[in-house]
């Protein structure tokens, strides 16, 4: 049941040929191809390339953040405030490169890369469809994205209360988001919100309406590869939170411009609402990010170990798990805003059931490479990193989940270690491990296994010495988001900000490793990877051609 | 270069903090004192009039030494405390790998179930992990292992791996959710204090000795490196408590979302406009304890430290007096702050003389009767 799909494999190359041969007529022009495109696997790449744009600039302003922490006081942001900044513009301009760097990395980076890109690359391919259900609602998906993102980036050019820009923090908090921050810029982040939402509406409604109806003959839902279960189950995700989001923030924008009082006090509205109403979908937010990583996981691990994965069934369902207790824990990111003792018991207790599911994943990984055959090739690194480093990430925020621990730990560097571990090391590791398993397949090319390898080394020791000691940080009671700390913080800030510019270095390889694949890599034909490689998109030339699947493939 | 980058972030930082910008309280103390209602730009008027607050409370020649001045009307400068200093390593960060020491029962019991629960069992999750990758690695890797199993079931395997993850999560969950319930059943509070975040300075009100107010502003790096205070969490005006009583916090906000909390004390509560929140914390240990706001409150939220100096009864009871307070038992002043003789935060049968008819629950919005001491800056503070 769970090796899906070796058995298609001898007719479908054939079909594959055919159908290049016969499509390679119709690619459209370069305007019509990339800027009015239907076609899932150019949206894909036009994702990606966003993704990787976006990444770019929510990794610089990481970088501007760790240089201002590099050492105590405020060296350098009254310059980067510009000519005659008060003290009070410069700390402003810190609280807007916290939100931007939240909000780019959460909603223009890892979302696109992982549903729109590697979604919208794969999930037709692995299922045997030819496209996505509704290929123009694809396209739009894509295009709200940019005015989104330009929305996000203008902001920070206008008026947002002491200083220019939206330094509300990406939970975009009330009140300091209404009554705490005049001028314009937080109505453009929350209509950059709005944009992105209903871009993510849009996709997850294709996606979900794609893999129920459009997967091959005899693809059932449980032979579907782990990667379109977990798109599937991010897309349910999607559907059902962003709406909340985008009400809460509908209503931040009410009350910021209408006069109304929603979360506001003194009309007789609670701050608190929007944070219950952000949260809910906030919660869920972290595992869309984190979800289509498993399913990439998944996929690698089986490859490089050339076995299928154990326990199919479990994995899919544990997602499925993962999905729906995510939607019932959401109160732990509030357990210090003054809830009573019930509601904390309960969500201690829900937010830690979390950890069974995703200790099934974990294990799950490991017993497929148990009894393989493993090679290390770039993509195996990353998810073995990724594995690892998921759990470290995982761990504390078992020690997070308790209300009681969570007093101390609040708000604190702890905190931001954490995340960081489950989305920087992990869904970040993941879009890695899926970039150079894919790579070959969308471009053709073989990137360069030395490069990539030079990349994950760096990489991984650099983002473990930027985190890890953020942990110190926290329980020794740092808090987030502050441009500036006491003394007794600087040894470790320090250590924080080299890991950073040995991050930095990893990246450099990236970069260049994407050059030298489009310029100069080695052709590879329908399957570089081996008899482990047994999804669809194997079947498929490098890269596929224009249109597949004319012939459906049948599955046994 | 850098050095000079650093001069000049230096005497940055220090133009912006309230007791060394005389002119900026100069222009702004008068307009924001008879500044009752403030129009829409609320939020910009209060910041401007935050700043100036130390300097209104304690008289022109105030500046560095703000704190350390009583207010003319009151006491006499004997009864001042002598302001104690921090001991290094104890109520403040100082780059350990590990939690602040804990001073209160409740720090005690949180820290004991985090260091001999949670990190033994999550370590040992760690290095099982590890381990069990490492040997696969080394034991399948393909020149080792050429020919891979098909193995993709074993139900027993399964099973084992669902239920152990539960009873450690089981054994988490029962000191977890008991040291919950002790945090929210603290014993019978010895003394209230309300703290009212704003941006961005704390203000510390007494209804149990009078309803007296503090507003704690943070001290310019100068005046900590006078003082001995660590850089960015010495205040002006702390909050000062007796050595075991056990003090209830009241917490609100009078304008964004503030939270605070005292690492040392393992108490973290949000300070949230409109909500009054409880918690509480009991020290044992005469001393200095740091803490700073830990939610995002805007553009100086690094920069409104907490401090908490706890001191005997006696010498509290005189640091009252200083302020202009009355202790418990003694006559209260007739405009007493309400929540001073409110049945609910004041269980105790205290005379109700004149006290007003505000529905203390009905949250830090409403404008809180003050004394004529606290006047000026809570015509501001609300």
């Amino acid at each position: 049941m769970t090796d899906t799909t070796a058995n298609a494999t001898h007719f479908e190359a054939h079909d594959a040929h055919d159908a290049h041969h016969h499509d390679a007529e119709h690619v459209p022009g370069f305007f019509v191809r990339w800027f009015m495109s239907t076609n899932h696997k150019d949206i894909g790449t036009l994702y990606l390339i966003f993704a990787i744009i976006a990444g770019i600039i929510g990794g610089s302003i990481s970088g501007l953040m760790r240089t201002e922490l590099a050492q105590p006081h405020i060296q350098y942001l009254q310059q980067w405030a510009g000519a005659g900044a008060t003290m009070d513009e410069a700390t402003h301009l810190w609280n807007v490169l916290i939100t931007a760097h939240g909000l780019i990395m959460v909603f223009f980076m890892v979302m696109p890369a992982m549903i729109g890109g590697f979604g919208n690359w794969f999930v037709p391919l692995m299922i045997g469809a030819p496209d996505l259900a509704f290929p123009r609602m694809n396209n739009i998906s894509f295009w709200l994205l940019v005015p989104a993102f330009l929305l996000l980036l203008g902001s920070t050019l206008v008026p947002g209360g002491t200083g220019n820009g939206a330094g509300t923090g990406w939970t975009v908090y009330a009140p300091l988001s209404t009554s705490g921050s005049t001028g314009p810029a937080v109505d453009m982040a929350i209509f950059a919100l709005h944009l992105a939402g209903a871009s993510s509406i849009l996709g997850a409604i294709n996606f979900i309406t794609t893999i129920f109806n459009m997967r091959a003959p005899g693809m059932t839902l449980h032979k579907m590869p782990l990667f379109v279960w977990s798109v599937l189950v991010t897309a349910f995700l999607l559907l059902l939170a962003l709406p909340v989001l985008a009400g809460a923030i509908t209503m931040l924008l009410t009350d910021r411009n209408f006069g109304t009082h929603v979360y506001d006090a003194s009309g007789g509205g609670d701050p608190i609402l929007y944070q219950h109403l952000f949260w809910f979908f906030g919660h869920p937010e972290v595992y869309i990010m984190i979800l289509p990583g498993f399913g990439m996981i998944s996929q690698v691990v089986a490859t490089f170990s050339r076995k299928p994965v154990f326990g199919y069934l479990g994995m899919a369902y544990a997602m499925v798990a993962i999905g729906v207790i995510g939607f019932v824990v959401w109160a732990h990111h509030m357990f210090t805003v003054g809830l009573d003792v019930n509601t904390k018991m309960y969500f201690t207790a829900a937010t830690m059931v979390i950890a069974v599911p995703t200790g099934i994943k974990i294990f799950s990984w490991i017993a497929t490479m148990w009894g393989g055959s493993l090679t290390f090739e770039t993509p195996m690194l990353w998810a073995l990193g990724f594995i690892f480093m998921f759990t470290v990430g995982g761990v504390t925020g078992v020690v997070l989940a308790n209300g009681g621990v969570d007093n101390n730990l609040h708000d604190t560097y702890y905190v931001v270690a954490h995340f960081h571990y489950v989305l920087s090391l992990g869904a970040v590791f993941s879009l890695f491990a899926g970039w150079y398993y894919w790579l070959p397949k969308m471009s053709g090319k073989m990137y360069n296994e030395l490069l990539g390898k030079a990349h994950f080394w760096l990489f991984f020791i650099g983002v473990n010495v930027l985190f890890f000691p953020m942990h110190f940080l926290g329980m020794d009671g740092m808090q987030r988001r502050v441009p500036d700390y006491a003394d007794a913080f600087a040894y470790w800030n320090h250590i924080a900000t080299i890991g950073f510019m040995m991050m930095a270095a990893g990246m450099v390889f990236f970069f260049v490793n994407i050059i030298y694949t489009l310029a100069a890599g080695r052709k590879v034909g329908n399957n570089p990877w081996g008899e482990g490689a047994t999804t669809l998109e194997w079947t498929l030339s490098s890269p596929p051609p224009f249109h597949q699947f004319s012939t459906l493939p049948r599955i046994d | 270069m850098k050095t000079l980058l650093k001069i000049f972030a230096a005497a940055a930082a220090l133009a912006m903090l309230p007791a060394a910008a005389p002119a900026q309280s100069a222009a702004s103390a008068p307009a924001a004192a008879t500044k009752s209602a403030p129009p829409s730009d609320a939020i910009s008027a209060r910041s401007q009039a935050a700043p100036a607050q130390p300097e209104a409370i304690s008289g022109p020649n105030a500046g560095a030494a703000a704190a350390a001045t009583t207010p003319a009307a009151t006491g006499p400068a004997a009864t001042n405390l002598p302001h104690a200093s921090p001991t290094p390593g104890i109520g403040q960060p100082d780059g350990r790998i590990g939690f602040q020491d804990q001073f209160t029962p409740i720090g005690r019991e949180a820290l004991w179930f985090h260091n001999w629960i949670l990190m033994p069992i999550i370590t040992l999750v760690t290095l099982f992990v590890l381990l069990l990758m490492l040997y696969v690695i080394v034991r399948f890797r393909r020149s080792a292992n050429p020919v891979p199993s098909r193995t993709s079931h074993n139900t027993m395997i399964e099973i084992v791996w669902t239920l152990v993850p539960v009873l450690i999560l089981l054994a988490i969950a029962v000191p977890s959710i008991k040291l919950l319930s002790h945090q929210y059943s603290p014993p019978k509070a010895d003394l209230t204090v309300k703290v009212t975040g704003n941006q961005w300075y704390w203000t510390y009100s007494y209804p149990d000795n009078g309803g007296f107010e503090l507003v704690s502003n943070i001290l310019s790096e100068a005046d900590d490196k006078k003082r001995g205070e660590p850089r960015l969490l010495g205040v002006d005006e702390r909050m000062v408590v007796p050595a075991g009583a056990e003090v209830k916090v009241i917490v609100t906000a009078s304008d964004v979302i503030h939270s605070w909390g005292v690492p040392a004390f393992w108490v973290k509560m949000d300070a949230v406009p409109g909500r009054l929140n409880e918690t509480s914390f009991k020290v044992d240990r005469p001393g200095l304890y740091y803490g700073q706001c830990v939610e995002l409150c805007g553009a100086r939220h690094g920069f409104m430290p907490i401090a908490v100096e706890v001191v005997t009864p006696a010498q509290f009871a005189a640091w009252v007096k200083s302020k202009g307070g009355t202790m418990p038992g003694q006559a209260k002043p007739v405009n007493g702050d309400a929540t001073a003789t409110s049945p609910i935060t004041n269980p105790q049968p205290a005379p109700a003389a004149g006290s007003q008819a505000t529905e203390p629950t009905s949250a830090g919005t409403a404008k809180p009767p003050v004394t004529s001491q606290s006047q000026a800056t809570s015509s501001r503070g609300i």
